[in-house]
């Protein structure tokens, strides 16, 4: 499968005006391949989630194109989306502890789901129960009600369900970000195993935990405000990125083994902008030490090196 | 569940021991002499009448036994069924009076009660679907909880019952009838029993549809109905889940509106001269036939617990969660 | 202090442009300023038998505009006081109400354990117990009453939801960082009360307040309805009480009848409708864009 995304405006609408939360992405994800999104909080990553699949309002869609597998996504159309969430495109979402109806018991609910996108329950069920066994949960979940289940094992079984129809495109939002280190590690292995037995084609995993990334992912895509900064292989981005942004945000990790005594953590001085009325031209402009008058103008993201994307004046692409 | 139901049958066994005491205190501490108070009232000056009365009274009231010992024989005869005599309707027995004026009151309260709250549990939920609907529905929920009971009984007897003459507005049946087993008789029964429960149901009506609005759009913008929506679930089955989980708190309501609901029926049967409980209770009150009144009002506190416990059985029937032990006093 | 003046006008602004706030409170306050100015507009004692002959329709004479009861008397003065004993009721009534609903919720909640548990099963006790079949005995057995006698009667049964919601606050609050991070600085529990809880709870207590006034003045209606309000004075419940005891409806003397309700019914549903303006003021999730 491959996602392409080309040039997608999502805004917020608020009372005092709309929020540009998602300016201008394009970017394309190939068949099987996992990317992290990572960025600051606000940067854009649960925007872009939501405006795949869930594209309801205060979201405002604006421009752009998502094609997926060839087909486009109409996205903009509630009702016409129906056909491809679940089949096509599917999510774990952020507040997945909270995502089962508390009164219906899981097996009923996941039956009832399945009849009402056109799917038999007995012709789904032997695949479900094999990956339930896959995740760790007992065959026994299936008669129980969600209250019943702690949290980590509503997350799996809320990976599960999302992906039970076997999705092109799978987006995982923040599922790590409640956890504890270990099983932090364990949800996102578990993630890579759905890729490859084929439950999903390709992932987005959304995190601000550039660690986690760098353990799963193939690519990360990095986010800043609204923009797209920097898209690249994983090790890539973390040995020699190229846009500023990301320079600063990967030395600012702390690194094991290193004391304070030795080298002190760096952080980003500044803030990042408000998106009501965002400054012209590249978003990171005001915090950037190379920042220079080009910069007035939104830089386009290009590929400087094979599947090496990045949005800055400073690194002109092949086709500069 | 033993825990669950353990706290309320003893709220509700506490709460009938203190009412029960409220009940049997209020006399003795009222100013005056009750038994001259209540001699006084009888209006009768014929000595007969006037000796044994006193006499009655005097041991009922156990004036002259120990606070202590009268108590106990209150609860012995409240135990043994005896409410008393009524003084208003001497010498029909309070029981005897409760019990026929009971079946009205049912007949009235339970089709209201049950239809108002399943058409509001409907109407709240259309209202939630599309923006108009929810725009009359509203103000028509508000203005139909604000209005008190009596007012719209008395809109609809002088609107459709003398206005338009479609209906009797007084008494359960035609005056010139005797209860017997014919259609004559059955009609005579619906006709009056009509107004009355239109009034009621038109009032509580108004609250369950407010009240399920309100519960049910909170309910779809949940994270469970996002997520079914984020898999591209039909609204149908959204709402459906909605809907269910919002019958929770509606379920709880009924139970805390209980007593102005029965309320409601108390004043809408002294509008339409309805021979239930409420309008026996008035005429005890302006008789000042305490026997009555203490009678009836026993009789409707243990009515409100019996069908609190009724609902409070519902309730865990309904919500899988109490079932499996783990939700305790979220009702 | 910046912080909370700038709250205070995000508010005001809001507050005027809510259709519902507008509407509900235009309404309460045209009964307000009557109930205030009304009574002095007419020199006719409400109880007083002033006119002879038969009963007089609304504005066939100057001396009656809202026209005559059977026995002679002014409806327009009986409406005007009877709205005063309303507000009164439904101010001192609903006050109370919301002031023992308050304390008995907010030291349950605060305090916990066995303090919370007693409260807890006094409030369901109280809840459970029909308000009407208590305030009718207490009424049945005085001879006297006055409104204030009556206002307090109905404060002190209409409180337990209150209790009830006003607990649940104080949970939510009593659990929040703010507190913990007063409690830290070693802050004492009463100052804590006052200067970190109470400015949060503050418009929650103004809706319920608002709730409580409308409950309490329905709740005067039906108790002056059958005859166990204030044993002197006029009431628009009371009015209604006349009537119907006098054949007003067969009388087709609807004028009687009619004004008080109505009154009833948009006073309340006014004060609902601005009880649910004042929440979406007070919530920014629930305004409409």
């Amino acid at each position: 499968m491959s996602l392409h995304v080309e040039n997608l405006k999502v805004y917020y609408q608020t009372l005092s005006g709309d929020v540009r939360a998602l300016d201008g992405a394009t970017f394309d994800i190939a068949d099987g391949e996992i990317m992290g999104l990572a960025g600051e909080s606000g940067c854009g990553k649960t925007t872009l989630a939501h405006s795949l699949i869930r594209l309801t309002p205060p979201l405002k869609f604006i421009g752009g194109r998502v094609e997926l597998d060839g087909e486009e996504l109409p996205i903009a159309d509630m009702e016409k989306m129906d056909d491809f969430r679940f089949r096509k495109i599917s999510i774990v979402p952020q507040y997945a502890m909270n995502a089962l109806n508390p009164t219906r018991k899981i097996g009923k609910m996941t039956a009832e789901l399945l009849a009402s996108k056109g799917a038999k329950m007995k012709d789904v069920e032997p695949e479900l129960r094999r990956r339930l066994d896959l995740v760790g949960l007992t065959q026994d979940v299936l008669d129980m009600y969600p209250i019943e289940l702690s949290g980590g094992m509503k997350q799996r079984m809320v990976m599960v369900l999302s992906t039970l129809l076997d999705p092109s495109l799978l987006m995982a939002d923040e599922i790590t970000s409640a956890l504890d280190v270990s099983t932090q590690k364990a949800v996102a292995e578990m993630l890579v195993e759905f890729r490859d037995r084929q439950f999903v084609k390709s992932m987005i995993i959304i995190t601000h935990d550039i660690s986690i990334l760098y353990q799963v992912a193939d690519t990360i895509m990095i986010m800043y405000a609204g923009q797209l900064a920097e898209k690249a292989s994983k090790e890539t981005i973390i040995e020699s990125p190229r846009h500023p942004y990301t320079k600063m945000l990967i030395s600012s990790l702390p690194q094991v083994g290193v004391q304070v005594n030795d080298t002190r953590l760096k952080g980003i001085p500044g803030t990042p902008p408000q998106l009501l009325e965002p400054p012209k031209g590249c978003r990171f402009r005001a915090r950037c030490p190379l920042a220079f008058d080009k910069c007035l103008e939104v830089p386009p993201f290009v590929e400087v090196d094979p599947g090496h994307m990045v949005a800055c004046w400073k690194e002109p692409g092949k086709n500069a | 569940m033993r825990r669950y139901f353990g706290r309320k049958v003893l709220i509700y066994l506490l709460t009938f021991f203190i009412a029960v005491t409220i009940d049997w205190l209020i006399p003795r501490f009222m100013p005056g002499d009750p038994v001259l108070s209540m001699l006084g009232r009888v209006g009768t000056a014929h000595p007969d009448t006037v000796n044994a009365m006193r006499e009655y009274f005097t041991r009922v009231f156990g004036l002259d036994v120990p606070f202590w010992q009268q108590y106990l024989n209150f609860w012995a005869s409240l135990l043994r069924g005896d409410l008393g005599v009524s003084v208003y309707r001497f010498p029909q027995s309070v029981v005897d009076v409760i019990m026929n004026a009971v079946p009205y009151d049912i007949a009235l309260l339970v089709p209201s009660i049950l239809l108002s709250w399943i058409a509001g549990n409907k109407f709240g939920a259309y209202a939630a679907r599309r923006k108009w609907l929810d725009n009359t529905v509203l103000p028509l929920g508000y203005t139909l909880t604000a209005t008190p009971y009596m007012w719209l009984a008395i809109l609809l007897a002088w609107g459709l019952g003398i206005k338009l003459d479609l209906f009797p507005i007084a008494g359960a049946y035609a005056f010139d009838m005797a209860p017997h087993w014919s259609w004559r008789f059955i009609s005579s029964v619906l006709h009056h029993w009509f107004l009355p429960f239109a009034s009621l149901f038109l009032v509580n009506l108004g609250g369950w549809a407010i009240g399920m609005r309100n519960v049910i759009i909170y309910e779809l913008e949940a994270d469970y109905s996002h997520y079914l929506e984020a898999l591209g679930a039909p609204q149908k089955l959204v709402r459906k889940y909605a809907y269910r989980n919002a019958l929770l708190p509606q379920i709880t309501g009924l139970a805390l509106q209980l007593g102005v609901i029965v309320a409601g029926a108390l004043v809408t049967e002294v509008v339409f001269s309805y021979p239930g409980i409420g309008f026996q209770l008035l005429a005890a009150i302006q008789n000042q036939d305490y026997f009555l009144i203490q009678g009836c009002f026993l009789f409707i506190i243990s009515g409100v617990l019996l069908a609190n416990f009724i609902i409070d059985i519902a309730y865990v029937i309904v919500d899988p969660r109490t079932r499996r032990g783990m939700t305790g006093e979220t009702a | 202090m910046e912080k909370n003046k700038k709250k205070r006008n995000e508010f005001l602004y809001f507050a005027f442009r809510n259709h519902k706030l507008r509407i509900g409170l235009l309404i309460v306050v045209f009964f307000l300023v009557m109930a205030i100015i009304g009574p002095s507009f007419t020199e006719n004692d409400p109880l007083s038998f002033i006119h002879r002959g038969a009963p007089l329709k609304p504005f066939q004479s100057e001396d009656f505009l809202f026209g005559t009861t059977v026995f002679g008397q002014d409806v327009y003065s009986q409406f005007v006081h009877g709205l005063r004993a309303t507000f009164v009721v439904g101010a001192i009534g609903g006050g109370l109400a919301t002031l023992i609903g308050v304390i008995v919720g907010f030291v349950g909640g605060y305090m916990g354990g066995k303090t919370d548990e007693g409260l807890n099963m006094g409030t369901n006790i109280v809840l459970v117990i029909p308000t009407l079949a208590v305030l009718l005995i207490i009424s049945a057995y005085l001879e006297v009453r006055g409104i204030l006698l009556e206002s307090i009667f109905i404060g002190c049964t209409a409180w337990p939801w209150t209790a009830r919601a006003v607990r649940a606050q104080t949970f939510s609050l009593r659990a929040r960082e703010f507190v913990d991070l007063a409690k830290m600085t070693g802050m004492k529990s009463l100052k804590i009360i006052f200067k970190e809880i109470a400015p949060n709870m503050m418009s929650y207590l103004l809706l319920v307040f608002i709730l409580q006034f409308g409950g309490a003045t329905l709740n005067a209606a039906t108790l002056d309805f059958i005859g166990l309000g204030p044993t002197e004075g006029i009431s628009l419940g009371l009015m209604m009480n006349h009537a119907v005891a006098h054949s007003a409806l067969l009388l087709d003397i609807w004028w009687w009848f009619i004004p008080p309700g109505f009154a009833i019914t948009a006073i309340v549903g006014a004060l609902y409708v601005t009880n649910v303006g004042l929440d979406e003021v007070f919530n920014p999730k629930l305004r409409e864009m």
